[in-house]
């Protein structure tokens, strides 16, 4: 972020009326690099407001019943606690809905990166049959171009009325909203820039060792000298989903080979059936090398957002460890799937050591999502 | 979508590799023959090493490499013919060691051409091999190519029967590079005399595929990048219009025209290697090597590792790199040019620079 986008960040701040909204859109939390906003989006604090009015508004699905946020609730940290994610109808997805905490920082969207910013992503879960289930984008932009709080707020923030209000500005508007939703300043963060080192307990502190040695989670999970994001962006399969429809692969694979789909379509296909989502990446680039990869999530407030994986299948951080402890199989002994990454491999973590590392990944947590901790369920498991 | 125009299409286009490198180089080679569906396709796997530990524990990562290129062959699209396997399945040429190589290339759709390597033979001489695979050295025609099966990791009767106090002390001095105990491979004469005779019969213009396990050209000694012999089993191959190497053994990808023959090498699923002149200290003159092999990054086990589907038009062949963590890359022998070409890479601007090794 240049200096002016930065001021700028920070007199929006000020000039939130939210307060959720206002202390997690620090500029300058600990352990958070700059955040980078496309020069053609700039933030603003009207646009933010106007984000998050839309990110919350039922009205853009069939039933009038589901927003963004429902998968993405602010009290649960942008998630819905769900396996999988609950759409119009209660229809289910394939997919558990990753938080929006820091997704800003992401290179990709969505588990499988089948899109390139928060602006693209934005606008699929509305016209998904299984999320928001609109046959096209149309309704919203009605309601946009003649409710009168909209109105007002389009005008005031883009200049635009009537038909000049398109999917662009609502995407955008959406995308500035959760730019604002970032957290670092997490214990870990205290420990690791801040030589805090009473902020870890003894446990976390041998987790941390065992992150970045042993238990090899930094190679992906990446923690860099002067801040930590917790991801390389990059995509890998680690043995979760895949190992369920391995005698599958090549008959899902094969119509994806053949038929040419679009990412829209792929957008659908991965949604509606679970085995087609166990594709992965591959589903996106139909490189063999994407077989069954997954994007790597950030860890920050990982305490809070179980279940986990991209398919919600493990309930608790030990059943991660466990996972990764066991090099790619949730049971150990189970049959190794054939498109593993090359990083994966089996880890011979002690059942301490498992627990230590589960204890450094609740140093993640971000001081204003604490009070969700508490009430988690993956905490209780150990 | 209404009005917006989605920003990924622009996403898609920097994707769609796959389907450009399947779509490849039909146009880029001289059409030869008259009938287009003899153009067809097969797919290379080379060096697994499979490694025993003891019983039926075998190293996990060779094990791993081996397992996921017959598993990714099985879906390649469109349909390879036929599967070479080009040599080194073991690592020290034990009976179990061959046997759960074979269980897994079992796996493949495919018909297999296996191809003898020096990990498989040097501890019982290939017996146990030939009963799995039959003969080590033999041609067989494809849609109208001649392709030849070599045992190229012979060596001198001396070296092979006269010098060991044992069959397992042969195979491990054999399995070491840099090992002033080893030995130069070879054709050797008599598979030389087959040879001639084996090509008697084929028409000059006929294109050649020969398969073996080392280069069939010398390019590093002391890690047997090299076939003592090369010149002689060459000379038998130069009256031919159209002819290709296609060898293991290097875990990297190198290619070469020598007159009429092409050279391209194939990746290794076990490990890579670094190209000798990183120990060499000096100018080499050795065979063109666009990108140089950067160090693998130790922590993913698969990079720089990878396999080929090999696409022949018209007698000629383009090998299609699949490379893991890595950007795909195709080498095709460029009519114009008259050698192979690496279809990305050939262009000095667009090369990638080695990484500085400390």
């Amino acid at each position: 972020m240049n200096a002016p986008t930065r001021i700028a960040f920070a007199t929006m701040l000020l000039a939130m009326g939210d307060a959720s909204a206002m202390d997690t859109a620090g500029a300058n939390q600990l352990g958070l690099p700059p955040l980078v906003v496309p020069a053609d989006n700039p933030q603003t604090p009207e646009k933010i407001a106007l984000g998050k009015k839309l990110f919350e508004d039922k009205r853009f699905s069939t039933t009038g019943k589901v927003a963004c946020a429902n998968c993405h609730e602010a009290d649960k940290a942008f998630t819905d606690r769900l396996k999988v994610s609950e759409g119009i109808n209660k229809l289910t997805g394939t997919r558990n809905a990753p938080t929006v905490i820091n997704a800003a920082y992401m290179k990709t969207m969505f588990w499988d990166g089948r899109s390139p910013s928060l602006e693209d992503q934005a606008q699929h879960p509305f016209v998904n049959p299984v999320e928001m289930g609109l046959k096209n984008h149309d309704p919203i932009l009605k309601i946009v171009r003649s409710d009168p709080d909209y109105v007002k707020a389009f005008q005031q923030v883009f200049g635009k009325t009537g038909d000049a209000v398109t999917m662009k500005e609502v995407t955008q508007a959406i995308a500035s909203f959760e730019r604002t939703i970032i957290s670092g300043d997490s214990p870990f963060d205290r420990y690791w820039l801040k030589g805090e080192v009473n902020a870890l307990t003894a446990a976390q502190k041998r987790g941390f060792d065992l992150f970045v040695n042993k238990g090899r989670c930094v190679s992906c999970h990446v923690v860099e000298q002067t801040n930590a994001l917790f991801t390389d962006n990059r995509f890998h399969n680690i043995g979760v989903g895949i190992n369920d429809i391995q005698k599958d692969v090549p008959t899902i694979a094969g119509e994806f080979l053949k038929a040419k789909a679009t990412l829209s379509e792929v957008d659908v296909k991965v949604l509606g059936d679970k085995r087609t989502s166990e594709l992965g990446r591959f589903a996106v680039t139909r490189e063999f090398d994407d077989m069954g990869s997954f994007k790597t999530p950030t860890l920050r407030n990982v305490a809070i957002t179980a279940p986990y994986m991209h398919d919600g299948s493990l309930k608790t951080l030990k059943d991660v460890v466990v996972h990764y402890n066991n090099g790619g199989i949730t049971k150990k002994g189970g049959h190794v799937n054939d498109f593993l990454s090359g990083g994966i491999r089996p880890l011979e973590l002690t059942d301490h050591e498992v627990d230590d590392l589960v204890a450094f990944l609740e140093s993640l947590t971000s001081p204003q999502y604490a009070k969700l901790a508490k009430a988690t369920p993956a905490k209780a498991s150990h | 979508m209404s009005d917006y125009k989605p920003t990924r299409r622009d996403f898609l286009k920097g994707m769609g590799t796959l389907a450009a490198a399947s779509a490849l180089p039909v146009s880029l080679v001289e059409v030869a023959f008259a009938d287009a569906s003899d153009n067809f396709r097969f797919a290379h796997i080379s060096d697994a090493h499979l490694q025993q530990i003891s019983g039926t524990n075998f190293v996990r990562n060779w094990d791993r490499g081996l397992t996921r290129a017959v598993a990714e062959v099985n879906l390649l699209n469109p349909k390879p013919d036929f599967v070479v396997f080009g040599g080194d399945l073991a690592q020290l040429g034990k009976k179990a060691e061959l046997d759960h190589g074979a269980e897994m290339l079992a796996k493949l759709n495919y018909k297999v051409y296996p191809v003898m390597g020096e990990h498989d033979y040097y501890l019982d001489l290939g017996e146990y091999w030939s009963k799995l695979y039959g003969p080590q050295w033999h041609s067989f025609s494809h849609k109208g190519v001649h392709f030849v099966v070599l045992n190229s990791i012979l060596t001198t009767d001396e070296w092979t029967f006269h010098r060991w106090p044992s069959a397992g002390h042969r195979m491990s001095e054999m399995a070491q590079l840099d090992n002033p105990n080893g030995s130069p491979f070879m054709v050797g004469e008599k598979q030389r005399a087959w040879l001639a005779q084996d090509l008697a019969k084929v028409d000059k213009a006929t294109p050649i595929v020969v398969l073996s396990h080392s280069p069939l050209q010398k390019i590093y000694k002391a890690w047997n990048f090299w076939t003592d012999d090369a010149e002689e089993v060459q000379a038998l191959l130069q009256p031919f219009q159209k002819v290709t190497v296609i060898y293991g053994h290097v875990h990297q990808i190198e290619y070469n025209q020598i007159g009429n023959i092409s050279f391209q090498s194939v990746m290794a699923t076990a490990w890579p290697w670094p190209y000798p002149q990183t120990y060499a200290q000096a100018q080499q003159y050795l065979p063109k090597l666009t990108v140089p092999m950067n160090r693998a990054d130790p922590f993913f086990e698969r990079d720089a590792t990878g396999w080929e589907f090999v696409d022949v038009a018209t007698g000629r062949v383009a090998v299609n790199y699949n490379l893991y963590s890595n950007t795909n890359r195709v080498v095709a022998f460029d009519a114009s040019a008259g050698h192979p070409v690496d279809k990305v890479y050939q262009d000095p601007a667009k090369q990638i620079p080695p990484q500085t090794q400390y």
